[in-house]
Order: C-alpha cells, then sequence, then structure tokens
C-alpha cells in the first residue's frame, strides 16, 4: 500500500518533469504550454501500465514454470489482443479492396473494432452452421473405451489425454465438441427468442405508436408493469413455474424458456419500437400520407418501416446481446438451456472448478474460460458493431 | 413548492400502485400453476392424509382472492409466508421452530446482500462518475477509445466470466482475495469486508461500465449546450464553467444514472452471489427456483421488484427536485 | 484616423464532417475601429457565425482556425495563452447568442449571471454590479427593471431574455460585443423593441459590434457599415448607406432584388363567385383549449389569400381545420359550395384529392427512403390510376412544371436536393393530384432569399397557368406584399382585419393590423429612427402590445 502510493507520486514528480521539459524543448509550444497536469499524469501512467505489460509478457516466457504459469494467462491475452488486431486490421483491409463500390466504402470509414466485430460474427455463424461436420464428435455421444472425467489440458500427468485436449465431462463426453455444438445450440436459441421478442414487441409498439389512444394506453400501462419487474429475476420466477408445466404438457423447458424470455424482452423492443414510430408519425410526410387517404397497411409497410430499419437493426443487435447474456446466465445457474443439448452456459459451472488448477496446469484452466470467452467474444464483437452502427446514425443527424 | 409537492405524491402514489399490480402478476403467475404444491413437494408416494395436512398448514384449500388478500396482509406485516421446504421439513417432524417461516430465512441473507450492494456501490459510484466525466472532457482522446473498448467489452461479457477471471487473477494466481464468501454473522468488519471483495469487484466491473458510459453521455449533451458555451465566451475558468455551470445541470442526470445502476445491481447480484457462494437473498432465491420453494420464490421475487421499482421512484423524484423549472414553477 | 479595435487577416476557418476538414471560410479580412458597428450578412451556411466566434477567438468543437490572424487591441488572439484570452472575453469582448432561452443556464437566476462576469474579471463588486445591473435592465426598458433580475431564465419571455442578454454583455463595459442574430428567432412585434433597445445602449456606451444577420433590412438599421459574405468568401463591405443606394457586386444586387417581387393586382372578384374554400363561423379547439374563435373567410378561384400573424395566432390551426386533421368544434368549411365532413377520414377520394398541402419543413415533407419519382408518382398513382409509362410520363411533366430535370432527379433521394429542390418536390407533391387548393404553410420562411424568392415565381407561374387558389400562410410580410391577392390578418384566433391587398397596406388600419405594419423593417437606414420618432419607444413591442 505505501509502495503504491510512493510510485503515484513519483509518477506525478515525472509527469511534471515530462511537462516542464517538453515547454522547455518546444518552446512554449501552446501544447505544451497549455497543458494541464491531469493530462500530463495521464501519459506517464500509461506508460508505466504498457512498460509493466511488457515486462509482465516476457515474464510468461520464463524458464521458471511456476513463474511461466503465473505470467501464463497475460501472455495469452496479450498475444490474442496482438492477433485479434492483426486479423481485423487484414479483415478490413481485404474488405477495403474487394467487393462491390458500396461495401468497399463502408469498410473504409470503419474503425478497427467494429470490422473486429464483423469478422467474429461471421465465423460464429459459420461454427454454428457447420458445427456437425466441425465437431469430432456428437455432442451427446458417449464415447465408448475413453474413461469419464478427463482432464482438459491434455497432460496426461495430470489425468489428461491428448486426443482429447479440452478433456472429458462426468459421463465421458468430448468437451470440444460439445463447445463446438454450443455455438449451435446458445447462440441459435438466443437469436430465435431475438426474433420473437422483436415480431411481439414491433408488431404491438407500431401499433400503439400509429393508432394511439386507448390500445396505446393499455398496451403502455402494461408494459410498465413488466418492466417494474427485473427481468432475471422475472425469468427465473417463471422458469420455475414453467419447470412445473413443461413435464405435464409434454414440452421441452426450453421451448418454455425461449417464450418466456421473448415475451419479458418484447417489452423493450415495444418501448423502443413505440418511440421510434412516434418520432416518424408526427413526420409531415406521413401527414401528406394520410390526408391523401392512404390506408394503414401502405402507411406501416411503405412510409414508417422502411424509416425505422436503422434504429431497429441496431437494437436488435442490443436485445441479442441482452437475450444471450440472459440465456447464459440462466444455463449457469442450472435453469437454462436443459442437457443432453450442449451449451456454454452450463459449461462454464461444470467446468468452473478447473480455474483453482491454473497455478500448476494453466490449459486445464483455459476449459472453463474458453466456454465463457466464447459467450463475451460474441456479445462483445456485436456491442462493438451496433456501437459503430449508433455513431454512424447519430453522425449522420448532425 | 405545491405543486412540485403534488408531483411527488403522484409519482409515489404510482409507485405503490405499480407495486400492488406487480404482486397481483407475481401471485397470479405462481398460481396459475397445475395441480397443488402439496403434491408436487410430497411426491407421487404421498398418502392423501399427508397432503390435505400439509394443505391446511400452507392455507392452499382456501379460495385464491382470500389466499392473496391474506398473503398481501402478511406482507405488509412484515410476515412472508410459511417455507415449503421448511414446511415438509416441520410435517415429518411434528416440529413448528420459528425458522419456518420466510421472513426469518430471508432476513439476514437480504442483510448481506445489502452490504454487498453498498460496498460495491461505495466503491463504483465515485469511479464510474470521475471516469465518466474525464472521457467526457476528453472524448475522441485516446484515453477516451480505449475507455470506450474496455467498458464495451465489461458490459458485453457475462458476470460469472468477469467472475472466473477475477479469481484466476486475484485468488488462485496471486492469493490477494478469497474466492469463496463464506460469511456469516458475527463476522469481524475488516474480515467481512476482504471476504465480500471479489464478488464486489466483479460487480464493480460491470457496474462501473454502464454507469461511465451513461455519465459521459449525460455530460457530452450538457457541455454541448449553449449556456455552457455562453459561459466559456464570459471568460470564465474551466474550474467554474464546470463547478457553477455544469454541475448543477448535471445532477438530475448523474443521479439518473447511478440509480438505474443501483437497479441493474438487482439482477447482477444473482449471478455472483452463485459463483462466489455469497450467502445472500440472490443465492437463497436461485436455490429456492430450484427446489420449487413457491413462498420463498414469491418473497425474493416482490423484494427485489420493491426495490427496483423503488430505486426507479428516487430516480425520478430526485430529478424532479432537481429541476430549476420545477422548483421556480411561472 | 480611428482607432483600429479589431484586424482580422487572412483567417481561414474548416469544419469537419465525416472525419474530413472542409473549408468554412476561405480567407477573410475584417477591421472594425472603436465604436464602430459591423453589420455581417450572408444567407445560411455562409459562415457568418463561425467568422464572428473567430473574432472571440473562440471555435465550437469540430471548428478550427487553419489560417490567418485575429488581433484585438494589438494583442493577437489566435497564440495568446488560455489565461490571457479569458482575461479578455466577458471584459472587453462580450457575445450575445442567437437563443438566449438556451444560452442562459437554467440553473440560476437572471441577475445572478448577470454579476458573474463583473465579479470574476475584478471590474466590480457584486453589490455593484447588482445596482448597474438593474440601472442596465431600466436603460433596456425591460418592465420592473428592479425585479426582473431575481427571475429564473424560463420566467421570463423571449424579447426580454434577449435585452436581459444584452445587458449582460455590457455587464463589464467592454470593447466589443458580438451579436449573432440576437432577433431571428423573435417576432416582428417583439423583435422591433429589441433592435431599438440595443441600438440605444451601444450608441450610449460607444462599443463597437459586429451585428450578424441575414435579414437586410434589420442590418440597414444596425450597422454603420456591411460586410457581405458568401459560401465563406467576402462579396463586398461598404458604407450602409453606400451599399443600400449603390451594391457593386452581381451578388448583392440580387439580393436587394428579390425584395422587389411584385405581381399585378387582380381585378376584384365578381359577387355570387361561389368561393373555392370557405370557412364560415369556425371555432375550433385543442382538448380544452380554444385556438380559433369564429373564423370566416372565403379564398375564391385563381387568387391568393395570404393569413398573417404571428406565432400562437392560430394561422396554422386554421389551415389544421380546412385539411381535417383538426375538426371544428363549431361552424363549418365548404369546397364549391359543398359542406365538407370536418374530419379528414370522413372525406371522398376527390375531396381529398382537392385539398392539397405544402410545408414549411421540406426534410421533414418528403420521405427520406423514397426517391423523387415514387414520391410524385405515388398521388398520379392514387387519385388517378395512372400506371406504367403513362404514370412515368405524367411525373416527368411534373417536374418540368417545377423547372427540374426529369432525367437527372427523377431517381434521386431527398437528402441529395438543395433546400429549395426539395421545397419544389414538395410542390410537384401537391400539383399531382392536380387539386383546385393548395395550403402553402410558411413555405419560405425556411429558405435563403433568393431561393424563397424562386419559389415564390414558380408558385404565381402555376397559380395563373392552373388557375390555382393558394392560401398562403405566413408571418413574413414581405412575402405576403409580393404574392397576395387578399390578406387575412390573425391574433390570438380571432381575425383581426380582411380584405383585398391594396387596401390592407394602405390606412387607416385597425391598432393591431398597424403595429404589425410599422414593424416590419424596412430598407431604409432611417426608418427605425423615424419609427421611434413617429410611435415613440413605449409604443412599440409589447408595449404597445399591452395597451390593446
Amino acid at each position: 500500500m505505501i509502495w503504491f502510493a510512493v510510485g503515484l507520486i513519483v509518477i506525478a514528480a515525472v509527469a511534471w518533469g515530462f511537462r516542464f521539459a517538453g515547454q522547455a524543448a518546444t518552446r512554449q509550444a501552446p501544447y505544451f504550454r497549455d497543458m494541464p497536469f491531469g493530462v500530463a499524469y495521464g501519459y506517464i501512467l500509461a506508460v508505466v501500465a504498457l512498460v509493466w505489460l511488457v515486462w509482465a509478457y516476457v515474464q510468461g516466457h520464463s524458464a521458471d514454470p511456476l513463474v511461466a504459469n503465473k505470467f501464463f494467462f497475460l501472455r495469452i491475452a496479450v498475444e490474442g489482443f496482438i492477433i485479434c488486431a492483426t486479423v481485423a486490421w487484414l479483415f478490413r483491409l481485404a474488405g477495403r479492396s474487394i467487393g462491390t463500390a458500396w461495401s468497399r466504402k463502408m469498410f473504409r470509414a470503419m474503425p478497427l473494432t467494429a470490422a473486429f466485430g464483423i469478422l467474429m460474427i461471421l465465423i460464429y455463424a459459420f461454427v454454428a452452421i457447420f458445427a456437425p461436420w466441425l465437431a469430432p464428435y456428437g455432442q451427446e455421444q458417449i464415447i465408448p473405451g475413453v474413461a469419464a472425467n478427463i482432464v482438459p489440458g491434455g497432460d496426461p500427468a495430470l489425468g489428461g489425454d491428448p486426443a482429447f485436449p479440452f478433456g472429458t465431462d462426468q459421463i465421458g463426453r468430448d468437451i470440444l465438441s460439445r463447445l463446438i455444438y454450443g455455438a449451435q445450440n446458445t447462440v441459435g436459441i438466443a437469436f430465435a427468442t431475438t426474433l420473437l421478442a422483436f415480431f411481439l414487441g414491433g408488431t404491438f409498439g407500431f401499433l400503439a405508436a400509429t393508432l394511439g389512444g386507448w390500445l396505446d394506453q393499455v398496451l403502455s400501462r402494461a408494459v410498465d408493469v413488466l418492466m417494474a419487474i427485473p427481468s432475471l429475476i422475472f425469468a427465473l420466477l417463471l422458469m420455475t413455474i414453467a419447470s412445473v408445466w413443461a413435464p405435464r404438457v409434454g414440452i421441452p423447458l426450453t421451448v418454455f424458456m425461449v417464450l418466456i424470455i421473448a415475451v419479458i424482452d418484447s417489452t423493450r423492443v415495444f418501448r423502443l419500437a413505440r418511440a421510434v414510430g412516434q418520432n416518424i408519425v408526427v413526420m409531415d410526410y406521413i401527414e401528406a400520407a394520410k390526408l391523401r387517404g392512404e390506408g394503414m397497411g401502405y402507411l406501416v409497410f411503405k412510409e414508417i418501416l422502411p424509416n425505422a430499419t436503422a434504429p431497429l437493426l441496431a437494437e436488435f443487435g442490443l436485445r441479442f446481446c441482452f437475450v444471450f447474456l440472459t440465456i447464459a446466465a440462466l444455463s449457469f445457474l442450472g435453469v437454462g438451456i436443459q442437457p443432453p443439448l450442449a451449451d456454454w452456459g452450463t459449461m462454464v459451472r461444470d467446468l468452473g472448478s478447473f480455474v483453482n488448477y491454473a497455478q500448476f496446469a494453466p490449459l486445464a484452466a483455459t476449459a472453463p474460460l474458453l466456454a465463457a470467452g466464447a459467450i463475451a467474444m460474441l456479445t462483445v464483437a456485436v456491442n462493438f458493431v451496433v456501437d459503430w452502427m449508433l455513431q454512424r446514425s447519430s453522425g449522420l443527424k448532425e | 413548492m405545491g405543486s412540485v409537492l403534488k408531483i411527488i405524491l403522484q409519482r409515489l402514489a404510482l409507485g405503490i400502485l405499480t407495486l400492488l399490480i406487480v404482486s397481483v402478476v407475481i401471485f397470479g403467475a405462481v398460481n396459475l400453476l397445475p395441480g397443488d404444491f402439496a403434491e408436487s413437494i410430497l411426491g407421487q408416494g404421498a398418502t392423501p392424509e399427508a397432503v390435505a395436512s400439509i394443505r391446511r398448514d400452507l392455507g392452499l384449500d382456501q379460495p385464491l382472492i382470500t389466499r392473496y388478500f391474506d398473503w398481501l396482509g402478511g406482507v405488509v406485516q412484515g410476515d412472508l409466508g410459511t417455507s415449503f421446504a421448511q414446511a415438509n421439513f416441520a410435517s415429518f417432524t411434528g416440529t413448528t421452530s420459528g425458522a419456518t417461516t420466510v421472513a426469518a430465512q430471508i432476513a439476514p441473507r437480504f442483510a448481506n446482500t445489502m452490504f454487498l450492494a453498498a460496498v460495491t456501490a461505495v466503491i463504483a459510484v465515485p469511479f464510474a462518475i470521475i471516469l465518466g466525466v474525464l472521457a467526457a472532457l476528453y472524448r475522441n482522446s485516446v484515453f477516451d477509445r480505449a475507455a470506450n473498448i474496455f467498458t464495451l467489452t465489461s458490459i458485453s461479457s457475462p458476470e460469472f466470466f468477469l467472475a472466473y477471471i477475477l479469481i484466476l487473477f486475484l485468488a488462485v494466481l496471486n492469493p490477494i482475495f478469497p474466492s469463496l464468501s463464506n460469511i456469516y454473522s458475527g463476522m469481524a468488519f475488516s474480515e467481512r469486508l476482504e471476504k465480500s471483495m471479489l464478488p464486489a469487484l466483479v460487480l464493480t466491473l460491470v457496474v462501473t461500465a454502464h454507469m461511465m458510459r451513461m455519465t459521459r453521455a449525460a455530460i457530452i449533451n450538457l457541455l454541448a449546450s449553449p449556456y455552457i458555451e455562453m459561459a466559456r465566451l464570459k471568460g470564465l475558468s474551466p474550474m467554474r464553467v464546470i463547478v457553477r455551470h455544469a454541475l448543477p445541470n448535471a445532477l438530475a442526470p448523474i443521479i439518473n444514472v447511478i440509480a438505474i445502476n443501483l437497479a441493474y445491481l438487482i439482477t447482477g447480484v444473482v449471478v455472483v452471489e452463485v459463483v462466489f457462494v455469497y450467502p445472500g437473498i440472490g443465492q437463497l432465491f436461485v436455490d429456492s427456483v430450484k427446489i420449487r420453494d413457491i413462498p420463498v420464490v414469491q418473497a425474493c421475487c416482490l423484494i427485489f421488484a420493491a426495490a427496483y421499482i423503488l430505486l426507479n421512484l428516487t430516480a425520478d423524484i430526485m430529478s424532479i427536485l432537481s429541476n430549476p423549472r420545477m422548483r421556480h414553477p411561472k | 484616423m480611428t482607432e483600429t479595435l479589431l484586424k482580422m487577416r487572412g483567417v481561414k476557418l474548416e469544419g469537419r464532417s465525416d472525419e474530413v476538414w472542409t473549408p468554412i471560410i476561405n480567407g477573410v479580412d475584417l477591421t472594425l475601429a472603436k465604436g464602430e458597428v459591423l453589420g455581417l450578412i450572408g444567407e445560411s451556411g455562409a459562415g457568418k457565425s463561425t467568422l464572428g466566434l473567430a473574432a472571440m477567438g473562440y471555435t465550437r468543437d469540430g471548428v478550427r482556425i487553419s489560417g490567418g490572424s485575429v488581433e484585438f487591441d494589438g494583442i493577437d488572439l489566435l497564440t495568446a495563452s488560455a489565461a490571457v484570452k479569458r482575461g479578455l472575453l466577458g471584459k472587453r469582448i462580450a457575445y450575445v447568442a442567437q437563443s438566449a432561452a438556451a444560452s442562459f443556464n437554467p440553473a440560476h437566476k437572471l441577475i445572478d449571471q448577470h454579476v458573474e462576469g463583473p465579479v470574476q474579471h475584478h471590474v466590480m463588486s457584486r453589490a455593484e454590479s447588482m445596482a448597474d445591473g438593474i440601472e442596465l435592465y431600466a436603460k433596456l426598458r425591460l418592465p420592473d427593471p428592479e425585479s426582473i433580475g431575481f427571475r429564473y431564465p424560463h420566467q421570463v419571455s423571449g424579447g426580454q431574455l434577449q435585452r436581459a442578454m444584452t445587458a449582460m454583455a455590457m455587464s463589464c463595459r467592454p470593447d466589443l460585443i458580438i451579436f449573432d442574430e440576437p432577433t431571428t428567432a423573435l417576432d416582428v412585434t417583439t423583435q422591433i423593441e429589441v433592435l431599438a433597445a440595443i441600438r440605444d445602449i451601444v450608441e450610449q456606451f460607444n462599443t463597437a459590434a459586429i451585428y450578424i444577420t441575414h435579414d437586410l433590412a434589420v442590418v440597414a438599421q444596425m450597422a454603420d457599415r456591411i460586410k457581405v459574405l458568401l459560401r465563406g468568401d467576402e462579396v463586398e463591405t461598404a458604407d450602409t448607406r453606400t451599399m443600400l443606394a449603390a451594391p457593386t457586386q452581381e451578388y448583392t444586387k440580387s439580393l436587394w432584388a428579390v425584395r422587389s417581387f411584385q405581381r399585378p393586382v387582380k381585378p376584384s372578384v365578381s359577387t355570387g363567385a361561389v368561393p373555392v374554400v370557405s370557412l364560415q363561423k369556425v371555432d375550433a379547439a385543442y382538448g380544452k383549449v380554444p385556438v380559433l374563435h369564429d373564423i370566416s373567410f372565403d379564398m375564391h378561384e385563381g387568387r391568393t389569400v395570404a393569413v398573417v400573424g404571428e406565432s400562437g395566432s392560430g394561422k396554422s390551426t386554421a389551415a389544421r381545420c380546412i385539411t381535417g386533421l383538426l375538426p371544428p368544434s363549431d361552424g363549418q368549411i365548404l369546397l364549391d359550395g359543398q359542406v365538407l365532413p370536418p374530419d379528414y377520414r370522413k372525406r371522398s377520394k376527390d375531396q381529398l384529392r382537392q385539398v392539397q398541402m405544402i410545408y414549411q419543413m421540406a426534410d421533414t415533407a418528403l420521405n427520406p427512403r423514397m426517391s423523387i419519382g415514387q414520391i410524385i408518382a405515388r398521388p398520379v398513382h392514387f387519385y388517378l390510376g395512372l400506371t406504367g409509362s403513362a404514370k412515368r410520363k405524367r411525373v416527368h411533366q411534373l417536374l418540368e412544371q417545377i423547372e427540374l430535370e426529369p432525367s437527372e432527379y427523377y431517381n434521386r433521394l431527398p437528402s441529395e436536393l438543395s433546400g429549395g429542390q426539395k421545397q419544389r418536390i414538395g410542390i410537384a407533391r401537391a400539383l399531382a393530384a392536380e387539386p383546385k387548393f393548395i395550403i402553402c404553410d410558411e413555405v419560405t420562411s425556411a429558405l435563403d432569399q433568393l431561393v424563397a424568392e424562386g419559389i415564390l415565381r414558380l408558385l404565381a407561374k402555376l397559380q395563373d397557368d392552373l388557375k390555382l387558389t393558394y392560401m398562403f400562410i405566413t408571418h413574413d410580410l414581405a412575402t405576403v406584399r409580393a404574392i397576395a391577392d387578399e390578406v387575412v390578418v390573425m391574433k390570438d384566433g380571432h381575425v383581426v382585419e380582411q380584405g383585398p391587398k391594396d387596401t390592407m397596406f394602405k390606412p387607416p388600419h385597425d391598432p393591431y393590423t398597424e403595429l404589425l405594419l410599422s414593424s416590419v423593417p424596412e430598407m431604409d437606414p432611417d426608418w427605425l429612427t423615424n419609427l421611434l420618432a413617429e410611435r415613440g419607444v413605449d409604443n412599440i413591442g409589447d408595449a404597445a402590445l399591452d395597451k390593446m
């Protein structure tokens, strides 16, 4: 604690010196002259952090396995960051030179984060669609002649097996295959749920915006009440009830989950669709169309919807992330996607304890992190793209 | 001042009404269930006498409306009913100890959760607001862009991912904090704080990210307003522009941001408590969901909803109070 | 030789859009002597506000000074340190913004914001400055100068706020004040009050000023010298009287000429002719708030009826009653002598076709996702049932009628057109229905003068060709003079006066019409002086309205 404080003070001294040197060297150039001390401090702090990161990265390659293990994850993180950035950069470069004039123009104005996001979404889609061909085993396949509970990491000394780099679960299913199938199940179910939520929320939202009156009042008040209950809590409550219903009516619990989350989430979509719709409905061109005597269908499909696609698309991305995270959380808590379907949230819970192996078997500890990271990576990717889309549309307005 | 009071009373009444309707929704949803819980608790092999006795004990033989008002009346007096799991246990042993009530089960855990939320808020709120204001002041700088990527990543990650990352770095590789938060009553404050640190940090990460982005947006919006430009053109120092001209108007949006994010904590707390085996209300909720202990689920749900509504209501009222147009009507 | 206060040389300004810096001002020189008032005029997008701020050494976000020098009283503002600049701003250079309502901090009282400058710059103590503020309020003829400062901005009207802001700018007795379109957002009767107050106080303290506006008549009253800007370049600079009497540049001449557009007077309507549209004792209300009281007037074929009034007079509401968007609570509306159903949903397709509308904001009146061809083709198809090549031919014909090259514009989106072109598309869409009657709701008020004149000429030509009847809603009396045959003056939901144009513009008038007419600035630099001498400072603006 003392060293920490001393460090901060030393940084402050260096920052002061840095600014002073800058002023002297550039003969009071306005940039250094008007530089607040906080900015100088920030620069030095960033340099210190960068130096530490390089030091830690070098430690990750240390000959001493204990030290190397300790910095293994930092090393992976740094390498992963560099690889991701490079790949995204190459992808954007490719996008700028290949494709139609429209797509090339789009890639030219795209930040690296958005390029990374698009690439990741494409990869996830590919894995999800071709999971059966990519996975070495089936998701429910209990591989004959192979022991259960093989420790991930493929290190025989710790109870691993190089043939199963991610190990096997408690009844002997290949974890790698289940990870790959997880893309299909988790992403697919989340996607379907989001579509359903949009269909429900969008339809009612636009109806409320265009028709107004008592329908708008009733729907809005109902949505207000539903939104007064935190969504994860409400989902858990309804899942409890569904878990009693499901066996009686013979419908899998997962279907109930899709319906429940779609309904809960559609309230958020409703709000947005209604707001977007109302903004468009007050436009003069809608008034002109109304005064022309146009019918409801023409108004909604020709005049309103085409102007609502941009905000709705961005919202679709955000909603998908939200649904995806909710499903993952439910599965992690044990009430989401039900076995034998392979699913990332459930896998994190089952493999979680391997994190404690990190000190002596870093590879074993990566297994739960990979499943959780797979969830995070997709939502990060979608968020990057949505962030870019929102920034672009807000920039156009100015 | 009269009109402001009227508006605030209206909001309060609306909040209470919402809470009432929510209680109906929760109660109604639970009682839509097929069959009877007495059966589902005791299983297929239960004797009719045992089922009937449990039904009587739990008041399940009453009509729905009566049961709702009984339940609501109890809730108002702090009686949240009898836990099925405990009742089941009691009916076998023939004892009725005080610990069978839901309230007795929830009370200590509720205190624990409030402790966790408080620790999180104490770290996250000042941190997020300072960072958010900095990002707004230096927008489009390297710092702002880095903060943007960092917060987006943090928001996008599921809570359990952040939790395992922190466990990995702060508990396993560098044993600074314990990875299990087995706190109990009578524990010393410092030890309690140490054990709650990791879950609090995970929640901080998530909440800070949200709060910082919202603060940044609010401040940028504010700094773009003509009266800030006017203040600068009057030759006021940057500090005075911020303190005298930006801050009084930033209060409402910032309070709003804080309230929304504390409300968000409510959801986040469930997963985090499960990861760290923290004995809070979130974990109790999840456990009860799994064993279908309906009275407990119902009570937890109501508590979460009440906290959520209360926070949003606070934000609403605070922003009314901090609006000069409201405070000084024409 | 008078002493130079501000010297700008070759100032270049750039603005950022889509990560690219594009020029806004391409090297403008500006010199201002002590106590001199310079009028800076130009159309929207000419860069006059940006230049005005640059004179203070200040740029908004996304704008930068890329060249030239700005020297204020010997101090180079572009290289001065932030602290030196802060010492000048507010103290020696002050700023009056366009929207006073947005530029006052809503959280503080007016007087607290007033004294902030003098106290922070150590010019006066708080008490001194407060007393001085009250004096300034009185000089600017604000009502209740003793107490008005203790109100919050939202408790004070727009015209009063603008004067309070001028007082605030004066609080340190600066050498220079930049007025950035201070009266643009105000009604004419309020504007004149503010203009008179600003002119007085600037004269009294011998303050130099840069007065930025797009209104020639306003600048003629306020400035000693006028500088004309066009798309970031200076067109010409001259003394106000010289410039008004003999502009040398083509562009300046064309600006002057706009006001001369006038249509020949049409013969009066024959008695007994059935009006195309007739309002008979129309009352209307938004919810429970009444907005129209007993409105009656007729509109005859081939003629233009200008409905004039300030904001809140009910002129647009009258239009909403005619279109059927707001069914009247009492009275009726006749089309060709037939009673129209009050609600547009109850009207027949043919009735809807006969009444068309052109909107003020062409931006929101055209669906941004539809091409020009689609927008115009829709009514052609909807009302007249034309399809395929016949429809296309008709759209081409309409585009030719509004003087846009069909092959070039047919496939464009509204966002690819200029403001004036968009307004023309709005006209074409109305024409496509082949109506008898068109409501023009402030169609030129969002446009620059030259463009607006083009639209007015087009509307006049179309009227002659197609025997159209216009209801022309406007607050601008110059437009009324140019295009109207009949005039209806409205105030607070009542018709104050109506009649043919030539009688309406001649006395005797109703007192309100008189006030309205006299408040419209004229190009004569002595107009304001003469008017004040004639009416007295206490008989203009709100003061005069209060007496009615």
